[in-house]
């Protein structure tokens, strides 16, 4: 005779149920092994909001604050870099902001949520360095535009909103982090107003 | 359609190796006896626990800062701030005890069916093999967390090093890498715990099956079911086919194939064992104090001396040996006998009735105070010692090993029951 | 035989209960403590965090999980519980300095994390009831669970003050030990003895639940599980039963 065992209808259902709780049970052991991978507190604790004080900034003058261990750029643009702004559409590849490099509330021809305060990711699109902040020695770089940030790893250029510009190898525009206004001169940046 | 793909599948690796021959030769033609009992549950609950420490264990160490400065807040920080961190290492900590429990039952089981005699003699060495990197495994996992009672612990332990004779002092600071327990310790006792050990632990695993599936497994009656061929009857034969490798040259009597009714049965054994389990780390993490221990909350303080320091409870009954012999190099003798001498227990034995249901009445007298013993001896272990405590310890220290000597004695000439020709159940 | 097997694995596994019991022999009163009483628990960290936590920090926990756990908005954390310039993710650590703490009391005031977890939630319940007058001691207090502690009566202002009762027992030896028998308080403190208990078990509620803060989420998974592992009994039994009708 034959090891087969007799495949009655009870056998197996009774095997293919406790196949499925079993596997039931494997998947939800799996359960804390995979999360413990997750950014633990102290990771989190590390990366929490950053708030920063605008109260003194220099008109032209750029800030460097650090959120989640990268750098985040705070630039108090002028009227005549914001002016420029608007002239550039034609130079860039994606002077709308159509990709979802910022949050909805950035998503506006100066990628701002105040006009002359311009917030972003101070981190290239190409491979991951830091552009140089040029601001009025841009035009050596992309002529008629008197200010911007150069990428001196690849040559990325971008303009005064983070705006990709064309012929570089960066693909994309610069990321606008979540931030919202506390008050005129504090700023939190890594959080969405609601989510404070 | 789907069928004929995985036929075909299959047939390109058996091509290949032998996964079809090898499934059969060790599962779904193995001959097992039919009559295992509750005892037999053991051996696939050690390989449960096993694959759950190394799986927790290698997740903690993704977590775990293996320095003196860092390991204690490394713990707390795997209790706290990693996501899930607390039952996984919960589930290390109690799969530790339970893989004892596990053990010493399994031992047992060895023991009172005589699983150990003549041809097993080598699946029970590879056996206390695993059973001593065990405890190695554990003495070295149990400093990691770097608490009063790992530094103590582990300072105490490596200091019997130091009753040898000559080399003693050069041994215990080779052993510790400077003149206290340190990072230095901490950082090797870590790398055999995660690396070197577990590879050992596997290894002679592996080596424990490959004799036992060699011989064959023993069972409650200690009646073999390999006959000699041709001298079995149909009925006893029973109806199921069994590797060639088994059935070729012997009879196989009183035996059914491991899959599907042993997986069956011990899938149902893990079950009833992981609800105990369960109800430990959800409930009872510290064991009451035995299985985390509560100065280990505390971070190792070179300067202080907890009150009591009590080994985990799984080396409680060596442990009490050692107290209980107040000389240390003698001390140490009889701690490292005590493990010793069951390496040679195959030879101590000399009767050729393996199972104590057909064994004499001394024997079965012999077994239970041994067993008492080494209870007794377990929970002084744990104690403070006193006077009277150090007397009882001495009296149990002699039952343990006059288990051995006894039964070296009475087994060459004992009077056995006659032993059926068939298994019972 | 069978039945003399039974009995030893039950031995062995009622065996670390024989083997409790290693300890002081000072009585602790028992702590009612419940960590699911959130007003007991904010109350025991506003307690801590005023009385204990100048001298003894709780390193391993963060600002922002105790809020969190008992349900103190971040800002209210911030302004009432967070007296040095800590963020709130980060670890509570206290400002005192270890050596010159060591100087002060004899030894560095230990982290408090683990102290519920390390010497029980009876323990420090009856410790904070024990202080008393001790006019040898560098602080002029004693305590009858933790002799000759360097500690002062921190709680005094809310406790008052106890004064021991003596008694002298003469050993074989000759040799006299005075044990305190027990303690009257002089009750000056802004508490009566009622709302200095309630006050003290906040106060442990609060470490018990530092030393442990998953302690209620493991049990309530745990429940979950058991429930889940039944199920998987049953059916592997039921299968196995099954499977071995053909032997049977």
């Amino acid at each position: 005779m034959s090891n087969a065992p007799d495949n009655s209808g009870r056998r197996k259902f009774l095997t293919l149920t406790t196949g499925v709780v079993g596997a039931i049970g494997a998947a939800a052991v799996a359960v804390p092994f995979v999360k413990s991978w997750s950014p633990s507190e102290k990771a989190k604790a590390a990366g929490a909001p950053v708030a920063v004080d605008i109260s003194k900034i220099q008109p032209g003058q750029l800030i460097r604050v650090e959120w989640r261990g990268k750098p985040v750029w705070v630039v108090s643009r002028t009227q005549k870099v914001l002016d420029e702004l608007s002239t550039l559409d034609d130079k860039l590849r994606d002077p709308a902001s159509e990709q979802a490099q910022q949050p909805d509330y950035a998503t506006n021809p100066l990628r701002s949520l105040k006009s002359e305060i311009f917030i972003a990711v101070g981190i290239c699109t190409h491979l991951g360095c830091s552009p140089t902040y040029l601001p009025d020695s841009f035009s050596e770089q992309v002529e008629g535009v008197e200010s911007g940030f150069f990428c001196p790893c690849h040559g990325s250029k971008f303009d005064m909103a983070g705006r990709v510009f064309q012929n570089v190898p960066a693909p994309l525009n610069l990321v606008i982090p979540p931030h919202y206004y506390v008050s005129e001169s504090q700023i939190v940046i890594g959080l969405d107003k609601g989510d404070a | 359609m789907l069928k004929k793909l995985v036929l075909d599948g299959i047939d390109w690796v058996d091509a290949r190796i032998p996964m079809t021959e090898t499934w059969n030769k060790h599962l779904a033609q193995y001959p097992t006896p039919v009559n295992f009992n509750f005892w037999y549950f053991f051996g696939s609950l050690a390989m449960l626990v096993l694959v759950n420490q190394i799986l927790t264990g290698i997740w903690l160490t993704m977590h775990y800062n293996p320095s003196a400065e860092g390991a204690f807040a490394s713990i707390e920080y795997i209790m706290r701030d990693v996501p899930y961190g607390w039952l996984l290492r919960y589930m290390h900590s109690t799969g530790a005890s339970a893989f004892f429990v596990v053990i010493y039952l399994h031992m047992f089981r060895g023991l009172i069916y005589g699983s150990y005699q003549k041809p097993r003699e080598l699946i029970w060495i590879f056996g206390m093999l695993i059973f001593l990197v065990l405890m190695a495994e554990a003495f070295m996992g149990y400093l990691l967390p770097w608490g009063q009672m790992s530094f103590w612990g582990a300072q105490v332990i490596i200091s019997l090093f130091g009753a040898i004779p000559i080399i003693g002092d050069d041994l215990t600071l080779w052993i510790r890498g400077d003149y206290v327990i340190s990072g230095a310790t901490l950082n090797r006792f870590f790398a055999l715990h995660v690396v070197a050990l577990p590879l050992a632990l596997v290894a002679l695993v592996f080596l424990h099956i490959v004799a036992l599936h060699e011989v064959g497994s023993n069972n409650p009656d200690g009646v073999e079911i390999k006959q000699k061929k041709g001298t079995a009857s149909e009925e006893a034969k029973g109806k199921f086919t069994f590797h060639k490798q088994y059935s070729g040259k012997k009879d196989i009597i009183d035996a059914v194939p491991f899959h599907p009714y042993f997986t069956v049965k011990d899938i149902m054994g893990v079950s009833g064992f992981l609800i105990c389990f369960a109800a430990v780390i959800f409930f009872i993490p510290e064991g009451g104090g035995y299985f985390l221990e509560p100065p280990n909350f505390e971070a190792a303080n070179g300067l202080k001396t907890p009150d009591h320091i009590a080994p985990v409870w799984y080396y409680t009954p060596y442990y009490a040996i050692l107290r209980a012999i107040p000389d240390k190099l003698i001390g140490v003798v009889f701690f490292g006998g005590s493990i010793a001498i069951l390496f040679l227990l195959p030879w101590l034995d000399r009767c050729k009735v393996k199972s104590i249901r057909y064994r004499s009445w001394k024997h079965k007298l012999n077994i239970t105070q041994f067993i008492i013993c080494f209870i007794v001896l377990g929970v002084l272990g744990a104690l403070p010692a006193t006077p009277l405590l150090t007397t009882v310890a001495q009296v149990a220290s002699v039952g343990y090993f006059g288990f051995f000597i006894a039964l070296w004695v009475y087994s060459k000439n004992e009077k056995t029951k006659p032993l059926p020709t068939r298994l019972t159940h | 035989m069978k039945k003399l097997m039974i009995a030893l694995v039950a031995l062995l596994f009622t065996f670390p209960m024989f083997a409790s019991a290693a300890g002081g022999n000072v009585h602790l009163e028992k702590a009612n403590y419940d960590l699911s009483d959130k007003a007991s628990l904010q109350n025991g960290a506003k307690l801590f965090m005023n009385y204990c936590f100048a001298c003894h920090s709780t390193g391993h926990q963060r600002y922002q999980r105790v809020a969190t756990d008992l349900g103190i908005p971040d800002e209210l954390m911030r302004e009432n519980l967070i007296f040095t310039d800590s963020k709130i993710g980060d670890l509570m650590h206290n400002s005192m300095d270890k050596k010159e703490s060591a100087k002060w009391f004899g030894a560095a005031p230990p982290d408090l994390t683990l102290e519920a977890r390390l010497r029980g939630a009876d323990w420090i319940y009856t410790y904070l009831h024990s202080f008393y007058v001790d006019e040898s001691r560098p602080f002029g207090v004693n305590n009858t669970v933790f002799p000759d502690v360097g500690m002062p009566h921190v709680l005094e202002e809310l406790q008052g003050i106890s004064t021991p009762t003596y008694e002298v027992v003469v050993d074989a030896d000759g040799i006299e030990h005075k044990t305190v028998v027990a303690l009257t308080s002089d009750e000056t403190g802004e508490m009566s003895s009622d709302e200095y208990d309630q006050a003290v078990l906040d106060l442990v509620n609060f470490l018990v639940y530092a030393g442990e803060p998953n302690k209620l989420e493991r049990q309530s998974l745990g429940i979950w599980v058991l429930a889940f592992l039944f199920v998987l009994f049953i059916v592997s039994y039921l299968l196995k039963k099954e499977y071995w009708r053909d032997i049977h």
